[in-house]
């Protein structure tokens, strides 16, 4: 075990652990966001760069600050090591500057996009985004490409993350698409339009950090704020079977996997808890779900909009 | 305690004097002043023969805008809807379909938008809440009906008519407000 400070607050992590995930076990504001990195994922981070902290020592050993700011999700801890995130000038100007990256090529169209209201682009846009572009060239377009019937894929709001080609890799026997040209060309696609077809293809739309790739069977039906998210679960010979469903009065209008707070599957018995394509397109119908109860959703998310009861867990009774 | 306000009056209940139980100088004192209005200005107007000028910030009746080519510009998004502290608002979206460009601006558009006129106290949150610029309170007034049910304002309604164009120039710089 070794020892690491991130924000003044120290931790005690295993050797090897990336900055990043020694930060999510403080948990709380000293977490820096992702875009690229997803941890149950594999071979995935190091893309976005938005997850940049500052150390301000190295190790015990050698107590220099490291002279640029570093990637946390791909760097790991050293004995002794200070971080600073949230307390450090520097990064906050610097994601500034990556999220205005990200947007060069982003269009603005969060009222048409169905992942608004759940983006983790739009929170950083948010958080750090400038209220004008500076970019004056147009932004790059990419003529529409069918991947199926039943995920819709905008290129144009692609931020190149790779998420979506590692669940491919990992989820799936025969991978079918994944970034074709370079640089600012750069593409996901299906070589030779093929339809993505496979039992866990639709996890693609819940790692997509953007509104890139959409679910078609609930495209345009309403806004994520609008609907109540349940939590659900059936009896599935694929997959775990536990699920939120996403209700409009007794309508069930789609069926996502069970999402933590940094938008990654929560783990259900002890393996991620992917969700099969048959749950997630076809199981439409509130009579194949055993709804269990009601999906604790962050204060301050929109989706909790209107939604009344309070966070259960901060209140407590006075004896 | 000290009065903050010094608007505080104590409340006596001494009885009342022999004039006073007369009440005859009471009731004069109110004829008096019943009198002095006759020649006062009248503070109402002949509606509708007369019509109040309305101040460029008034709400009224909702306009969705359509865009210089006649495209409309909702692109049901829902933050209106959001935005109300009423729940007047509902909508449906749908895709547009090849052959529709000329009809909606964007790839999205709300097939139905009502809003609830019963339910609506003229706030303008729908306004400052749209991020396209697509609906506006005007300075129409919302006529009195006698069924409940005639409130409830579809896209008929609501949509500015192409022949009919509604100018709202007065209030486009409203989101401008807190910019310097």
């Amino acid at each position: 075990m070794i020892k690491v400070t991130i924000d003044d607050v120290e931790v005690e992590v295993a050797e090897g652990t990336t900055i990043l995930n020694a930060a999510r076990m403080i948990g709380g504001d000293v977490v820096p966001p992702a875009m690229c990195y997803y941890s149950k994922l594999p071979d995935t981070g190091g893309k976005c760069r938005t997850c940049l902290v500052e150390v301000a020592a190295g190790s015990t050993k050698d107590p220099r600050p490291m002279p640029k700011l570093v990637v946390s999700c791909s760097t790991p801890v050293q004995d002794g090591m200070v971080v600073k995130n949230k307390t450090s000038q520097r990064v906050h100007e610097n994601r500034g500057a990556v999220v205005e990256f990200l947007l060069i090529n982003h269009p603005l169209d969060c009222p048409v996009c169905d992942q608004a209201g759940e983006c983790h682009l739009q929170d950083l846009g948010f958080e750090h985004g400038a209220e004008k572009t500076r970019y004056e060239e147009e932004r790059r377009t990419f003529d529409p490409i069918d991947i199926g019937n039943k995920i819709k894929l905008h290129m144009n709001r692609c931020i190149l993350c790779y998420r979506c080609v590692a669940v491919a890799n990992q989820l799936t026997d025969k991978r079918v698409h994944g970034v074709l040209h370079r640089g600012e060309h750069a593409e996901i696609s299906t070589y030779i339009e093929s339809a993505v077809e496979n039992d866990f293809s639709g996890n693609m739309i819940d790692v997509c950090p953007v509104g890139a790739l959409t679910d078609k069977t609930f495209r345009f039906k309403s806004r994520v704020w609008f609907l109540k998210p349940m939590e659900a679960e059936c009896e599935c010979t694929k997959c775990s079977g536990k699920v939120v469903v996403w209700q409009f009065g007794n309508e069930i209008y789609r069926v996502t996997g069970r999402k933590d707070r940094y938008g990654e599957v929560e783990d259900q018995d002890g393996k991620p808890g992917w969700i099969c394509n048959d749950c997630r397109f076809d199981k439409k119908d509130l009579s194949k779900w055993n709804i269990i109860g009601p999906r604790t959703i962050d204060r301050h998310s929109v989706i909790s909009q209107g939604k009344y009861e309070g966070p259960r867990t901060s209140i407590k009774k006075v004896k | 305690m000290q009065s903050l306000s010094n608007r505080k009056k104590v409340v006596s209940d001494k009885p009342m004097t022999f004039v006073e139980k007369l009440y005859l100088p009471a009731i004069a004192g109110g004829m008096w002043i019943t009198f002095k209005h006759l020649f006062r200005k009248n503070n109402t107007l002949k509606y509708p023969e007369e019509q109040r000028v309305f101040a460029p910030v008034y709400r009224g009746m909702h306009v969705l805008k359509r865009d210089e080519e006649g495209r409309e510009n909702c692109t049901a998004c829902g933050l209106c809807a959001v935005a109300c502290p009423a729940e007047a608002i509902t909508m449906e979206a749908a895709e547009r379909v090849k052959g529709e460009e000329g009809l909606y601006r964007e790839e999205k558009y709300a097939a139905t938008y009502d809003i609830n006129m019963l339910r609506c106290i003229f706030c303008g949150l729908c306004e400052e809440a749209c991020p396209k610029e697509a609906i506006f309170l005007t300075d129409r007034i919302v006529p009195s009906e006698f069924e409940r049910d005639e409130f409830l304002y579809g896209k008929d309604q609501l949509v500015e008519p192409m022949n009919a164009r509604i100018d709202v120039t007065k209030r486009q710089h409203t989101g401008q407000r807190g910019k310097k």
